[in-house]
């Protein structure tokens, strides 16, 4: 991002210039543009925060204040007992582990294959360079489906209820491929490489010595896609594990925010139902936040990263 | 007459190292590519190759290259079926109700973003938009129906706040598809913006000045320069789009999925789960899977062709 907005600062400061040079006024309709343009922005703002700041507070408010919808903006009648009860769940807190490990791991495994793939096919003095290209492009046209991948990892290689399924079948992603493969051609210069060649240094020398310490960028990008990938996503924890021990975070969220909202139905008291539903609505929201705690301690430190790695995908297009 | 046929003899013209040669020199790049190698052609290709279960009964102890041939079987039984029609129209409506929604809302963003002057105001509107793009399927899906809920519900609050009737929206059958496209537009507009931004931030300047000297209001300098300079970006993305049209995303779906609207809501990427994986009908699901992606390969070819031809611009 401050590469881009370095840019428009650029161009804003030139046109300030400009305009005091050349006296060159806005006309009337430019100012009614600017004002349209900055009330699209004030909107989106707007209709974004609103409902993250309204999950925060109500995670913070009584059970009565939100079952009143007494909560507008900001916490009403102050409480943390949601997340103590939060904190009291011990599959949340397995759920935290389990993701942490598969999180670590897969990103790893995936630096590691991404890696090696790009910086092949970044060389050109690598000969079968186009056949390897050819097949990692392919698997982003065409993909088997899902029962074909189920039965290999399931059923041939038995890799149900182990990490494995969970960090090995999606680690190289031919859209990561193609991004780093692009960084290493035009962001390291090709000299480097050359003179290191006559010196008589070898292919892994090289990919050590010169590529990898001049990609930190692409592989903090790439990491950290990976990585907000494997936490969020639920879906082959969904198929490949049953062992409750071994859910994901995503996992266990599912099964306390989406499927176990109808449990409440079965107590016959109305007031005790009442007072329940009141509290598990509450800790709802409390999860919610615990949940999406550790991205959004991270987002401030690493949203420059992910810009950059879209701006480094939009050379190519 | 020979003397034409010789190359011209210039200084560091090299001739071209014979095979061997250069299969010698890349033998270090063979030992690095040999795990991403196994890698895709493990977990990629193989697959592939059971994909023929789609035109075999699948039995457990045949394995995909013992089982009977059926033929086209499973894809005739799956036409015939009114369930078919259902969902891939399903899919097709959601897709392509998405794509319009989606699509043009980050470019505007995009514009609005580089028009604002306050370079405050845009790091922050910029950071805000981003932000629930990190939020997960599951967390997003839980707010949707949390705030949707008849008595408690942010939604229905609103609603009765203004006088208005409570409505039951994830019970409604008719609102899941408004649901489901513009959660998804608030999740990821902030995030598809910043493609459209840095190439906004490529516009030369000399551009806008000539337009500026011409006398052209900040409205035709966005039609006429803004636009035109990031139609090649937006042609990619939406060829990428477009390639994916029938393959619309499964988390979201499947947590929105409850029994009123599963009529809606049922798409090929859910059906091919249900029927697959917890059904075990691995050779009906696989058969449906695979008109998927042979559908999404030939739209991506088509669509990239298109553009190739007219707007030379080309993804693959």
């Amino acid at each position: 991002m401050t590469a881009s907005n370095k840019a428009i600062d650029n161009k804003k400061n030139y046109y300030k210039e400009l305009h005091k040079k050349n006296r060159i006024r806005d006309t009337k309709s430019d100012i009614v543009f600017d004002c349209i343009s900055m009330f699209f922005l004030v909107l989106a703002v707007v209709i974004v925060a609103y409902p993250l700041i309204y999950v925060v507070s109500s995670s913070l408010s009584s059970t009565d204040a939100v079952m009143a919808g007494r909560v507008w903006l900001l916490p009403v009648e102050f409480s943390l007992s949601a997340y103590e009860t939060t904190f009291k769940y011990d599959s949340i807190m397995t759920g935290y582990l389990n993701s942490i490990i598969y999180t670590i791991s897969g990103t790893l495994v995936s630096l590691f294959l991404t890696t090696l793939c790009a910086y092949c096919l970044a060389k050109k003095d690598f000969y079968g360079r186009k056949t390897v290209g050819f097949l990692v492009l392919f698997t982003m046209l065409f993909n088997a489906g899902l029962v074909p991948n189920y039965l290999l990892i399931n059923n041939t290689l038995n890799w149900g209820n182990t990490i494995w399924a969970l960090i090995v079948p999606n680690a190289m992603s031919a859209w990561h491929v193609i991004l780093m493969r692009s960084y290493f051609q035009n962001s390291i210069p090709e000299d480097l490489f050359e003179a290191s060649d006559i010196d008589g240094c070898s292919v892994y020398r090289q990919l050590v010595s010169i590529a990898l310490p001049l990609s930190g960028p692409i592989l903090a990008v790439i990491a950290l896609y990976t990585a907000v990938g494997i936490w969020n996503g639920y879906f082959d924890a969904l198929i490949y594990i049953n062992d409750k021990t071994m859910f994901p975070l995503q996992l266990v969220l599912r099964n306390i925010l989406i499927l176990n909202s109808m449990d409440m139905t079965t107590s016959v008291d109305l007031r005790e139902m009442a007072s329940r539903q009141g509290m598990y609505n509450l800790l709802k929201y409390a999860v919610i936040v615990v949940s999406s705690l550790p991205l959004l301690i991270m987002y401030p430190f690493v949203q420059k990263y992910f810009v950059k790695g879209i701006m480094v995908g939009s050379v190519k297009g | 007459m020979t003397d034409n046929r010789r190359y011209p003899i210039t200084t560091g013209m090299r001739t071209q190292p014979t095979l061997s040669k250069r299969l010698r020199k890349s033998i270090p790049y063979y030992v690095l590519v040999a795990l991403p190698l196994i890698y895709l052609l493990l977990f990629k290709y193989y697959p592939m190759l059971g994909v023929q279960i789609a035109f075999r009964d699948f039995k457990v102890r045949g394995g995909i290259w013992q089982s009977p041939w059926v033929g086209f079987e499973h894809f005739s039984v799956f036409f015939q079926s009114p369930t078919s029609w259902m969902i891939i129209s399903n899919t097709l409506i959601l897709s392509l109700y998405y794509l319009a929604a989606s699509f043009p809302i980050p470019i505007v963003l995009a514009i609005c973003l580089n028009e604002c002057r306050s370079s405050k105001f845009r790091k922050f509107t910029q950071m805000i938009t981003y932000m629930p793009y990190f939020i997960s399927t599951v967390v997003l899906v839980s707010m949707i129906i949390q705030f949707t809920d008849i008595s408690t519900g942010l939604f229905n609050q609103i609603l009765t706040s203004f006088g208005g009737q409570a409505v039951n929206f994830m019970g409604t059958a008719g609102y899941f598809r408004t649901l489901y496209v513009w959660t998804g537009v608030w999740q990821t507009m902030g995030y598809s913006a910043i493609v459209y931004l840095a190439a906004l931030t490529g516009v030369p300047v000399e551009l806008y000045e000539a337009a500026k000297v011409d006398g052209a209001s900040k409205f035709r300098r966005i039609t006429n320069i803004d636009i035109p300079y990031i139609a090649p970006t937006i042609i990619t993305l939406f060829i990428l789009n477009t390639g994916s049209i029938l393959s619309i995303g499964f988390e979201k779906i499947y947590l929105m999925q409850n029994s009123i609207n599963t009529p809606v809501s049922e798409v090929i990427s859910t059906y091919v789960y249900k029927i697959g994986v917890l059904q075990f009908n691995y050779s009906y699901s696989t058969a449906v899977g695979l008109f998927n992606s042979v559908v999404n390969l030939i739209m991506i070819l088509i669509v990239n062709t298109v553009s190739d031809r007219i707007g030379k611009v080309s993804v693959l």
